[in-house]
């Protein structure tokens, strides 16, 4: 559930990669006033029982995991919550590939690599309607 | 065999990563042919295995010294094995997912398997390897491409 402060309400992300580095820097290099890290993942599995705990509005995620890959995720996320916004941040740069997250639920695409600007230019777009 | 211009869709992806990662260019040296599937490996080896429309391996190999100072170029201050291994999977798992831009989506990756130290673990599927040299600040490394 969102939590409000001022005008605008406080959203929780969730970071959904394999690698820790990449957890760690996008936790360190986002910088949305209204997004307050609750948790992060390293696999779908493990982000599919974080999301029924803290329940997050807004998830990056990586496509190319262990025990349980990032679309068949994205598809588990949308089922428990429709308005859950999802940002997929994955190596995986073919156009079909990006469809096929946005067809499943996902609400943008960022390619990686990626620097902070782009990050955060991704994340400002996805909050537009949030 | 590959391509020429399929050879330059990994030196792209080389190219990119430390451009965008490390905010600094890398060079890429002359790309050579390995015909003794020995193409060899540094400290540290991040590995994707290839299946689907092409089937083999990608492998990113790399000293610990150039992994360090890429590491500390991105920020993280944590410098330790476990992190090194991390960033050595990830620079193989980038460099192989942005090849689909090119290969499409019938180009499978698997998640990175990563050799440390035992440089004798890495070995190629097939006699025939591309490697393209890639030099950075003083130091070097190698992405390896082994498709049949």
């Amino acid at each position: 559930m969102s939590i409000r402060n001022g005008s605008q309400s406080l959203l929780k992300l969730m970071i959904v990669d394999d690698s820790n580095i990449i957890r760690r820097r996008i936790e360190r290099s986002q910088q949305i006033a209204r997004l307050e890290v609750v948790g992060s993942a390293s696999n779908g599995r493990e982000a599919v029982e974080l999301f029924r705990r803290t329940r997050p509005d807004v998830v990056t995620m990586d496509l190319t995991m262990p025990e349980m890959d990032g679309i068949e995720c994205v598809q588990e996320l949308v089922a428990l919550n429709s308005k859950v916004l999802i940002l997929v941040v994955s190596a995986l740069a073919d156009k079909a590939t990006a469809v096929e997250a946005i067809e499943k639920g996902a609400n943008g695409f960022l390619c990686k690599p990626f620097t902070d600007r782009q990050l955060n230019d991704a994340l400002h777009e996805l909050l537009l309607d949030a | 065999m590959l391509k020429e211009s399929e050879i330059r869709t990994f030196i792209e992806g080389a190219t990119n990563y430390f451009e965008i990662s490390a905010q600094q260019s890398a060079s890429v040296g002359s790309p050579y042919l390995v015909t003794d599937g020995n193409p060899g490996a540094y400290d540290y080896t991040g590995i994707i295995g290839i299946s689907g429309a092409r089937k083999g391996i990608v492998y990113f190999s790399a000293p610990r010294g150039m992994l360090a100072v890429l590491l500390m170029r991105m920020q993280e201050t944590d410098t330790s094995d476990e992190n090194i291994k991390d960033l050595v999977g990830e620079v193989a798992n980038t460099i192989s997912g942005n090849a689909r831009r090119d290969f499409g989506r019938n180009f499978v990756i698997s998640v990175p398997t990563v050799v440390a130290s035992d440089v004798e673990k890495v070995t190629a599927p097939y006699s025939k390897s591309y490697v393209i040299p890639i030099n950075w600040r003083k130091h070097s490394a190698k992405l390896v491409v082994c498709l049949e």
